[in-house]
């Protein structure tokens, strides 16, 4: 009788697959998975205790850096929850253009996304289409906040920079050009066999579970809840405008592929009707005390991240730091599903899986 | 050539053989560093990149560059390896892939041995290459190696099969086992070539032979996004050069063969295209064919393992019997 015993496999945090330095110890029976441990804290930073010494300006570069791929909406959550404690009133102007930059970012995000999930997969150039259009939205950012990664653009009560002139005709642009790559992103990938041979029915969970497990984003969408901030707790100006919020049924990989891609034609959508929609003159700052101390009490503000729900939580004693914050990272809650859908697939499909879960270490471990 | 090899074996010709078998490698690794090139650029071009351009001019001696690279780096053996095999592993990967260049006829002149199992030959011999890297995984005493190397096994025996299935028909075709008769069968338009009257064997050695080479989209032993880099992650240095280098000699063979049997070797594809050389065309078509593999590459996400194993054997393998049948009923009925 042959002797057979599982293979421990420990996979990251330095490995090309995870996305940065998540690690996650694997039992190996042949190639079959049995066992699933994520250990997280390689990226940890201690953002939440450093921002008690901290006024509520210097807080915002520090959310940049937690999701790095989408800088933006996390700016906003920040200085969103602080504009709900204070009861501040953001210029229309202001809100116009943080609402642009949001939806750019989706999609830049949503680009990223795509390309090096099919990187994990094994396709090499989507990722370099990607990071090309990418580049554009990359290049509006630095236009407008002279960053291109870690913006430091928001502001409670407004925006730091108004839009320089002819930016918006830029994101007018841009609209026509990013619909057009995506119906060649749908023919090079989306109808490859061998493409769906690998997502198709990998890594399926049910609404419940989705629900159980706290996922957001995609992730709960992809099994048919409708559930997307924008529509259902609408923030920012989103109910001025149509969009539609996809929909998976079956909640694999493939839906929540799918669902990543029309997010992007959805956020296309927004930014048409928000750059028709631009105020032509106004203030990019609203009235706000020189420091801001907001009253004593507790607030979460949760938005749609690219992930998911973004929240921030703050208590507040009534000074310029706050006395406890709290972030609700998407990333983070998404990837708790992970051991239970890995138990029983494969190492290939180790990778299918998470880069499906769509996540930034910096968000994981913020 | 021929002849040569015909004569009795003197001193004289043994040196004569051996300056010619140094020629060819010196072909082949020109090959081979124009290879590495070429698909760079040819992938960056794809990927709106440059490729190579810094090392000589239009990045020439970029590839040349890398080798010295590799030549001068530290050879280092992990401490827990298996030593002798670890050494071995290389060298059973190399010399197979160097063998079986022997057997293809390049012109009507130009070829080196011309064995009656030519076909045969290169079957036998390009599976041995698959032995070092199981070896090269198990010897590495790495848990990403083994699971490349044990892919590796895996994915030999679900596509050698189908590989050597789908070329029968080609072989009942022309009565032969020898690369030399199989060209000659072939005529001098490009109606007259294998790959018409044997389409179904011609998808099958492409799909067999791109999963022989372990090239996107069956690169599963190397899987760079899964296993890391697969069987060679311990290797460095020269060692891992012969791992690289067997793969683009793979390339040259593979290509080599595909014209050989499917695409009419040297002859024209059409007849009052005669009058050019017969190794301008081979070079054409064979250049065609490691264009196509390169292609693939920039186009491609990888299949799994257990998904390539299935096409092996309940697709693959099942129309390539099916594809013997269909020759055998032709040549029955037509009686040629």
């Amino acid at each position: 009788m042959i002797r057979t015993e599982e293979l421990l496999l420990n996979v990251g945090p330095q490995h090309p697959s995870t996305h940065g330095v998540f690690r996650i110890v694997v039992k190996l029976d042949g190639e079959v998975i049995t066992e699933a441990t994520p250990v997280m804290g390689y990226l940890h930073r201690g953002t939440e205790k450093l921002a008690e010494s901290l006024n509520y300006t210097q807080i915002i570069p520090y959310t940049d850096r937690m999701d790095y791929v989408s800088a933006m909406t996390n700016n906003y959550v920040l200085v969103h929850a602080v504009e709900k404690m204070m009861n501040i009133e953001v210029p229309e102007r202001a809100e116009f253009l943080r609402l642009i930059v949001m939806e750019l970012q989706r999609v830049a995000s949503h680009l990223v996304w795509w390309g090096t999930y099919l990187l994990d997969i094994g396709a090499m150039s989507p990722f370099l289409y990607a990071f090309r259009d990418r580049e554009i939205i990359i290049d509006l950012f630095n236009e407008i906040s002279g960053a291109r990664l870690t913006y430091n653009y928001m502001r409670v009560g407004g925006v730091k920079w108004d839009a320089p002139s002819g930016w918006i005709d830029k994101v007018r642009d841009f609209i026509p050009y990013m619909r057009k790559r995506m119906d060649e992103y749908d023919r090079l990938v989306s109808g490859n066999e061998i493409f769906l041979a690998r997502i198709k029915g990998v890594g399926q969970y049910d609404a419940d579970t989705a629900i159980a497990y706290g996922l957001s984003g995609a992730n709960l969408r992809c099994t048919g809840v409708d559930w997307d901030l924008r529509k259902t707790e609408p923030y920012s100006l989103y109910d001025r405008f149509e969009f539609d919020v996809p929909l998976g049924q079956k909640g694999d990989c493939y839906d929540r592929y799918l669902i990543r891609l029309q997010e992007i034609h959805e956020s296309l959508r927004i930014l048409e009707q928000a750059v028709a929609q631009f105020p032509s003159g106004g203030d990019t700052m609203g009235k706000v005390p020189r420091v801001i101390r907001p009253p004593a009490g507790e607030v979460y503000a949760r938005i749609e991240s690219p992930r998911g729900e973004i929240g921030c939580y703050i208590i507040s004693k009534g000074k310029a730091e706050p006395y406890r914050l709290k972030f609700r990272r998407p990333s983070f809650v998404n990837l708790q599903i992970l051991p239970k859908l890995l138990v029983g697939e494969t190492m290939t499909n180790l990778i299918t899986i998470l880069g499906g879960v769509d996540i930034v270490v910096g968000e994981v471990d913020c | 050539m021929q002849e040569l090899i015909q004569q009795s074996f003197t001193w004289q010709n043994g040196l004569v053989f051996f300056g010619w078998g140094v020629v060819f490698l010196f072909v082949v690794l020109g090959f081979v560093t124009y290879a590495i090139y070429f698909e760079r650029k040819v992938i960056g071009w794809m990927q709106l990149r440059h490729g190579p351009t810094r090392v000589g001019p239009l990045g020439l001696l970029q590839t040349v560059a890398d080798i010295l690279k590799l030549l001068l780096k530290e050879d280092t053996i992990p401490k827990k390896a298996d030593r002798a095999l670890f050494i071995l592993a290389p060298v059973l990967v190399y010399v197979p892939s160097f063998a079986v260049l022997a057997t293809i006829p390049y012109t009507q002149s130009l070829g080196f041995a011309d064995l009656n199992v030519g076909l045969l030959y290169y079957a036998a011999l390009s599976s041995i290459s698959t032995i070092g890297v199981v070896l090269g995984g198990w010897a590495s005493n790495n848990k990403y190696s083994l699971l490349g190397g044990m892919r590796s096994a895996a994915q030999m025996i679900s596509y050698e099969i189908p590989l050597v299935m789908s070329v029968v028909g080609v072989i009942m075709l022309n009565g032969s086992l020898s690369l030399r008769t199989i060209v000659g069968g072939q005529g001098n338009n490009f109606w007259e070539w294998n790959f018409l009257p044997q389409i179904i064997g011609f998808v099958i050695f492409m799909i067999a032979a791109v999963s022989e080479l372990n090239r996107t989209p069956f690169d599963l032993p190397e899987a760079e996004s899964e296993l890391v880099a697969g069987y060679h992650v311990e290797y460095s240095g020269f060692r891992f050069a012969f791992f690289m280098l067997a793969e683009y000699v793979y390339v040259f063979a593979i290509s080599a063969l595909t014209t050989v049997l499917f695409l009419g070797g040297w002859h024209p594809p059409l007849a009052v295209l005669d009058f050019i050389p017969g190794l301008l065309w081979f070079v054409l078509k064979f250049s065609f064919c490691v264009f196509f593999l390169f292609w693939l590459r920039a186009t491609m996400p990888r299949i799994r393992v257990d998904q390539l194993m299935s096409f092996g054997w309940k697709v693959l393998l099942p129309l390539a019997i099916l594809n013997i049948f269909l020759t055998a009923a032709y040549i029955e009925i037509f009686n040629k």
